[in-house]
């Protein structure tokens, strides 16, 4: 099953581009329904409920372009132009917000991927069954839990009155900090959580990769007095490469979408650490639920799906020269 | 799924000292991240059961301070909002990973019918929702106001039944299912229906396991969906959401055990707020040992993560 891993990673992924449709498609499009209506009809519900959630929201992204009430709607309110967009620029808030989503996952794809790297290549030295078992299922299990026990950890672990930090701190003699309002450690804090919460699970498509190395690579290897480290350097990381690469891919392909529940549960509406905390989700969240403001939230929404679009049609293309097998369509 | 934990082959090369060393750091490395992911448990779990004096005097730490269950009496003296909670979940999660399931394993094998001549703009037009969405504020209205699903379950419960991820993964899984299989329920003259019905889906088992833990955990753990379309407007939160109430505003604190008579000054609020994550948390994890290989065999089947 190891070995079936590259294959269905790539062909799990649906081909627009319609090379596969069988010849017989040349009967006309009724004749085609009926034939396969049971098909189809099993296909219903999904189709209404991504038609129902997923498109019928499309045509109220023109609320960017307008002024927006309730009482008008979205195609009755005044329109505005450019003008929602324009404000978000001057203000310098879609800057602030676009800097730190990107830097924020930035950061998450680099450490991560290196530390998923380095977490598969030693849990593959493991012999022990059982330590394996075990230490893999401690390692998921921040993944497996709700974002919510994540900000009562860290509010655990970081306030002002109770923190274990600051008793730690206090028992060595130390003054205790006010975390909540320094906004310059949450970056750190942030990626610490984000790490915290995905190494364990994310080190699984690395490992099934390792998996999945020839073992005759390896033995190769040992007969040619290969050391340990030389094994890592000229076995298994060339081996990891068209794997990381390809996720490194689709990482930026996504990198305009930020880790929502992470955040707002470590920040929340702590608006003294907006400077450095603050991501698109975060920002477009908070203006729905505590501002009613829904003209500047579509605006940021509508900017963030274009540009992620850009960026993964990009990335695609990309992906689709080094290996187009890879390509997602 | 034992091929994740099997050991290799044994080689019959002779392992040098470098092979030592880079074994002995694995064991250590991995031994010091394991304890770093399970250190915030054991903290909660721990203060939990801490004095509520010990713990503004000393702080949180590793080990409980003054051992009590005070905390858990609190909770469970006047348990209504608690059990409600629970009750909305549980049955939030059972029936929307039942229903979901169900279209997803059905969509999954119509999808992955060779002979089914829609399957690409079909697949394509699931998928696209990834690519490219209104964002939140215009899904919000729509929900809110078109559909008037503000202040219902509802609003949370269908918008959690699938994702376009989930029906990738399913199809893949689909594809193990050898053709012959389809091939002989036509023969012997069964519908698509029944064929799926009666021959894939007795086959699928893991696929069911693998998607059904991945929506479950998506029901279980919902908070977000609830903020925006519950909010204060339902007397029994989802219970991911209750925890979120309680960690964040005093009043829910004081609401959670009932007793308004209670002042929130005399509330053990730091072991509160740890013991509830606890109980919220609590089924979960114990179920986690028996589903985590399903954890394993979504994301080596899987499409792209997330």
């Amino acid at each position: 099953m190891v070995t079936q891993t590259s294959v269905g990673r790539h062909e799990a992924l649906p081909t627009g581009s319609g090379k596969a449709v069988p010849t017989k498609s040349r009967k006309p499009l009724l004749r085609r329904i009926g034939d396969n209506r049971t098909l189809l009809l099993m296909c219903l519900p999904a189709l209404a409920f991504f038609i129902v959630f997923s498109y019928a929201p499309l045509p109220g992204a023109w609320i960017a372009f307008t002024n927006f009430n309730y009482r008008d709607g979205i195609f009755g309110s005044p329109f505005v132009g450019f003008r929602n967009f324009e404000f978000l620029i001057k203000s310098g808030q879609l800057w602030l917000l676009t800097k730190n989503t990107i830097l924020y996952n930035v950061a998450f794809i680099i450490l991560g991927n290196i530390l998923q790297i380095a977490l598969a290549i030693m849990l593959n030295e493991i012999r022990s069954k059982y330590f394996k078992k075990i230490s893999q299922a401690v390692m998921f299990l921040p993944y497996f839990i709700s974002v919510v026990l994540i900000g009562v950890i860290a509010f655990n672990l970081l306030n002002y009155d109770t923190g274990a930090l600051n008793a730690l701190i206090q028992q060595t003699g130390g003054d205790p900090i006010k975390i909540y309002s320094i906004a310059g450690a949450w970056p750190i804090i942030i990626i610490i959580c984000h790490l915290w919460q995905s190494t364990g699970y994310g080190s699984i498509v690395y490992f099934a990769a390792i998996m999945g190395i020839d073992n005759s690579l390896f033995e190769a290897a040992a007969i040619d007095g290969a050391s340990a480290w030389q094994r890592i350097r000229y076995v298994i990381l060339p081996s990891l490469k068209p794997t990381f690469i390809i996720l490194l891919l689709f990482s930026l392909g996504g990198i305009m979408k930020g880790n929502f529940g992470l955040f707002w549960n470590l920040v929340g509406n702590n608006a003294a650490l907006f400077q450095t905390t603050d991501i698109i989700e975060t920002s477009v969240y908070r203006m729905i639920i505590s501002q009613n403001n829904f003209t500047s939230s579509t605006a940021v929404g509508l900017y963030q799906s274009l540009f992620g679009f850009a960026l993964v049609m990009l990335c695609n293309w990309i992906v689709r020269r080094i290996n187009e097998d890879y390509a997602l369509f | 799924m034992r091929y994740v934990v099997a050991a290799k082959a044994p080689r019959k090369v002779r392992l040098g000292r470098s092979d030592y060393a880079l074994r002995g750091i694995s064991y250590v490395t991995v031994t010091a991240f394991a304890a770093f992911c399970a250190l915030p448990f054991v903290l909660i779990l721990s203060a939990s059961f801490s004095s509520e004096s010990a713990i503004m005097r000393d702080g949180f730490g590793l080990l409980p301070k003054e051992f009590t269950f005070a905390a858990y009496e609190y909770i469970f003296r006047a348990p209504r909002q608690i059990i409600g909670s629970y009750v909305v979940t549980i049955v939030m999660t059972v029936a929307g990973t039942a229903i979901g399931l169900f279209i997803i394993a059905m969509t999954g094998y119509a999808l992955q019918r060779k002979d089914f001549p829609f399957r690409n703009s079909i697949s394509f037009f699931i998928y696209f929702t990834t690519l490219f969405s209104a964002g939140l504020a215009p899904t919000y209205i729509w929900v809110a106001r078109y559909l008037e699903l503000r202040g219902s379950y509802l609003a949370v419960f269908l918008q959690l039944l699938m994702t376009p991820w989930l029906i990738i993964l399913m199809k893949n899984f689909v594809r193990s299912v050898p053709y012959e299989i389809i091939e002989s329920g036509k023969v012997d003259g069964a519908g698509d229906f029944r064929i799926f019905l009666q021959l894939v889906l007795p086959m699928m088992k893991p696929a069911l396991a693998t998607c059904g833990l991945f929506l479950a955990l998506g029901y279980w753990n919902e908070w977000y969906l609830s903020s925006l379309y519950l909010g204060s407007t339902v007397e029994f939160k989802p219970l991911q959401y209750h925890l979120y109430n309680i960690i964040n505003t005093a009043n829910a604190l004081r609401n959670s055990v009932a007793g308004s008579n209670v002042s929130i000054t005399e509330l053990p609020s730091n072991t509160l707020k740890m013991a509830s994550a606890v109980v919220a948390t609590g089924p979960i994890v114990l179920l986690y040992p028996f589903v985590q290989r399903y954890f394993v065999s979504g994301i080596t089947v899987g499409a792209v993560k997330g």
